[in-house]
């Protein structure tokens, strides 16, 4: 049977398929959905949200020294949290297989910057897999598990959001089951003090060789021989891309990157006049090319910032023939457009807290979810943002090196189980003297409503202790811990203005639902009575998408309002009801 | 680029963008052609502007459209159209819904959404086909089956039989919301 599936659904159905127990990971822009749809198969593969990209890859250690087969998913930025274990893990080896599935944003759709995977492959000695549409994608989880098993080794499977989030048509096959033998007691394999360390690196680097030397011959990576007079290699996504736009070329197409599978590259190099490389990011594959003595065309030619597309590979074309470059770009009239940008939605309750911040002069240290959505204008209320739980870390940083300013570090409830206790300890510990507001929505929301330590509810749909940062925040030595609703808008003022005055630190939990996620919470809309309107634009500097000003009218959307009744509370003429 | 068939979507995040896009590739794939699709997710739905695009033929090797290419542009915001003209063929048809939705950009007076849309519209798109596809939806019972209004407009610029169509409607949303869908999507077929 034929479905069309997106690449994310495509790895799901591989992970069925490749008779995989225990599946993990942590919500992340474009890597979400792999999990939300493996769950649909929960009858027989364990699966779980954890706390972070690093308990998470723990949990896939753990399971696979079981002999059982495990994936653990996760966003390009989730392997910086989760690359100890993967430095070590790759000495132990693996017993099942084990897939590390990262995600990378190739043109920052949904992240904080666009670091390339394939470094960490390198880094780490072990192989990485690239798959450029769904058919791959469900193929390489289930060869990946093949060769994590026959080289002993974790594999990263690295997509990238063209590859995750398009569907394409996948031949569907039915599932093979592994059953696990269980742990055998072996300390010079799973224990990695240094006398037994060493032995492991030395097996490491042969292994590295013996897998270059299988690479060359997998059907994972393929020559499709064109015209001789020009060759290209390429990967993932790109490789889609080079199809249409060269589609008379010679293509050698690298699914299994790394290690190097460089009799397949020389082989491919000697067939060819002129060699090309075409990859996203970073010169990965073109340096190695180069380091073999092989001259080719690479990032001269192609982009090393952003994503590429049938447009980028239209003008390299032109480039490489000497005609015109290509005029791509919108029409003229777009420059007199209004932009839109995402924005906080109706009725969040974040906006009462950027609002609130904005009544004081404070430094804001954000972190990464929707709140960062408050650095836009007109709320312009984060002026920092670095990593998950740096929201905290940060703050603590600035007070630290002696900041005249005031300081609020804010961050997530999902982002505070993924690494920002570990900051408030420091706090605690170090006794530095910021406010730290959690904004707790109860639900890991910019990616999609996943549930987490705090939310009540495990990614298999039972019922969950409901983890406390209040409890959290004591247990780190924080004795002002507040609890507020941040809708009821002049107590929000009145404890900031509080809390700012003292030299101790505050945590603030900020606890209202997402409305998104919780539409209970929703309630009527209200409007505004023209004739009571000053036009203050009090209500607008507020930035909610339901408060409309128009032909100098200011209006409120009743499709959009979700009646958190913050504008109300702003409004100094009762014009909102 | 080859000769498939390339349909781009855009709008503003809630929609129903995504809908349209699976029952498009839906009645391809029941057509027996190659198809991919791409959507955009994350940051970019907090009423952020939301892009779909599909692509079928006999083999598709790209999922995104290659600039003025696409046989059919369909927007279902109007400044949105405008963003996404350069996606449209010369001879391309655009399907515009006659509906604003005012980004926060112009509320707070940074920006200015222009009143003169459809001037616009008429000067950027040859093959224009622009109609309040919400208030067609309201008549059908729901504003929120705008999307297959649309969608019932756009049929009419791809070379798939109704009755594909239709069966894509029925496989692609849920049971009971097929009957008003297939109404609106009628009531769109007529509005070209």
């Amino acid at each position: 049977m034929k479905a069309l599936l997106s690449g994310n659904e495509a790895i799901a159905r591989g992970v069925y398929e490749a008779g995989v127990r225990v599946a993990v990971g942590y919500p992340g822009t474009p890597s979400t959905e792999i999990l939300e749809n493996v769950v649909r198969y929960k009858d027989v593969v364990y699966c779980e949200w954890s706390p972070n990209e690093k308990v998470a890859f723990e949990v896939a250690a753990g399971a696979c020294y079981t002999g059982a087969r495990a994936i653990v998913t996760m966003k390009h930025v989730g392997l910086n949290v989760a690359a100890d274990p993967l430095m070590t893990l790759t000495y132990v080896g693996t017993v099942g297989g084990l897939v590390a599935i990262v995600a990378d944003d190739p043109g920052m759709h949904s992240s904080q910057n666009e670091q390339d995977t394939r470094n960490y492959a390198r880094l780490a000695k072990i192989p990485v897999l690239e798959p450029s549409d769904s058919t791959d994608a469900r193929d390489f989880l289930v060869a990946g598990m093949d060769i994590s098993e026959k080289f002993k080794t974790p594999v990263i499977l690295r997509t990238t959001t063209r590859v995750a989030h398009s569907r394409s048509l996948v031949e569907l096959s039915e599932r093979v089951e592994h059953e696990p033998e269980g742990f055998k007691k072996n300390p010079p394999q799973f224990v990695t003090i240094p006398a037994w360390a060493r032995p492991m690196h030395v097996k490491i680097e042969q292994r590295l060789l013996d897998m270059a030397a299988a690479a060359s011959v997998s059907p994972l990576n393929r020559i499709e021989w064109g015209d001789k007079k020009l060759g290209i290699i390429t990967n993932g996504i790109a490789y889609q891309y080079v199809k249409e736009i060269f589609p008379e070329a010679s293509v050698l197409k690298l699914g299994w990157s790394y290690p190097f599978p460089d009799d397949l590259i020389r082989q491919f190099a000697a067939g060819v006049e002129k060699l090309l490389v075409v990859e996203e990011l970073d010169a990965f594959i073109e340096e190695h090319v180069r380091s073999l003595g092989i001259a080719c065309d690479g990032k001269n030619l192609v982009p090393n910032v952003g994503e590429l597309s049938p447009m980028t590979l239209q003008t390299i074309r032109a480039k490489m023939e000497g005609k015109p470059l290509p005029a791509f770009g919108p029409v003229e009239q777009v420059k007199t457009l209004p932009p839109r940008p995402p924005v906080l939605c109706p009725s969040c309750p974040h906006r009462a807290v950027f609002a609130a911040l904005g009544k004081f002069d404070v430094i804001v240290s954000g972190d990464i979810g929707c709140y960062s959505l408050g650095a836009s204008a007109p709320l312009s209320r984060i002026d920092t943002i670095l990593c998950m739980g740096g929201g905290i870390s940060v703050a603590h940083g600035m007070k630290v090196a002696g900041e005249k300013k005031r300081v609020v570090g804010v961050l997530g409830d999902s982002t505070f189980f993924h690494s920002g206790i570990t900051g408030l300890l420091d706090i605690g510990y170090n006794k530095s003297a910021p406010v730290i507001i959690v904004l707790d929505n109860r639900i890991t929301a910019m990616t999609g409503h996943q549930d987490n330590p705090g939310s009540g509810a495990t990614l298999m749909g039972e019922p969950a202790y409901q983890a406390s940062i209040e409890d959290f925040a004591r247990a780190c030595g924080i004795k002002r811990v507040f609890t507020i609703d941040p809708l009821k808008f002049n107590d929000t003022i009145a404890l900031l203005k509080e809390s700012l005055e003292l030299p101790e630190p505050t945590v603030i939990i900020s606890r209202s639902p997402c409305i998104v996620n919780d539409r209970t919470a929703l309630k009527p809309p209200l409007k505004i009575d023209p004739a009571v309107c000053k036009r203050c634009k009090m209500c607008l500097k507020l930035g909610c998408p339901a408060i409309e000003f128009t032909n100098g009218v200011v209006s409120i959307n009743n499709l959009l309002c979700g009646g958190c009744t913050l504008c109300q509370q702003v409004c100094r003429f009762n014009a909102i009801s | 680029m080859n000769d498939c068939v390339s349909v781009f979507l855009t709008g503003v995040g809630g929609q129903g963008i995504l809908l349209a896009s699976e029952i498009i590739s839906t009645a391809a794939m029941l057509s027996g052609y190659d198809v991919k699709t791409n959507e955009v997710h994350g940051m970019a739905q907090r009423g952020g502007t939301v892009i779909a695009q599909v692509r079928y033929g006999q083999k598709v090797y790209s999922p995104l459209v290659m600039e003025r290419s696409a046989r059919v542009l369909c927007a279902f915001e109007g400044v949105e159209a405008i963003r996404a003209a350069h996606y449209l063929a010369p001879d391309g048809l655009a399907v515009v819904n006659q509906y604003r939705i005012i980004p926060v950009t112009v509320s707070t007076g940074a920006a200015v959404y222009p009143d003169n849309i459809g001037d616009i519209l008429k000067t950027q798109f040859p093959r224009l086909c622009y109609f309040d596809a919400t208030a067609k939806a309201i008549e059908v019972g729901t504003a929120k089956a705008a999307n297959v209004v649309l969608l019932g407009a756009v049929s009419k610029g791809l070379e798939m039989p109704e009755e594909t169509w239709l069966e894509a409607i029925r496989k692609t949303v849920k049971p009971k919301f097929i009957d008003i869908n297939l109404k609106a999507f009628a009531a769109g077929r007529t509005a070209v």
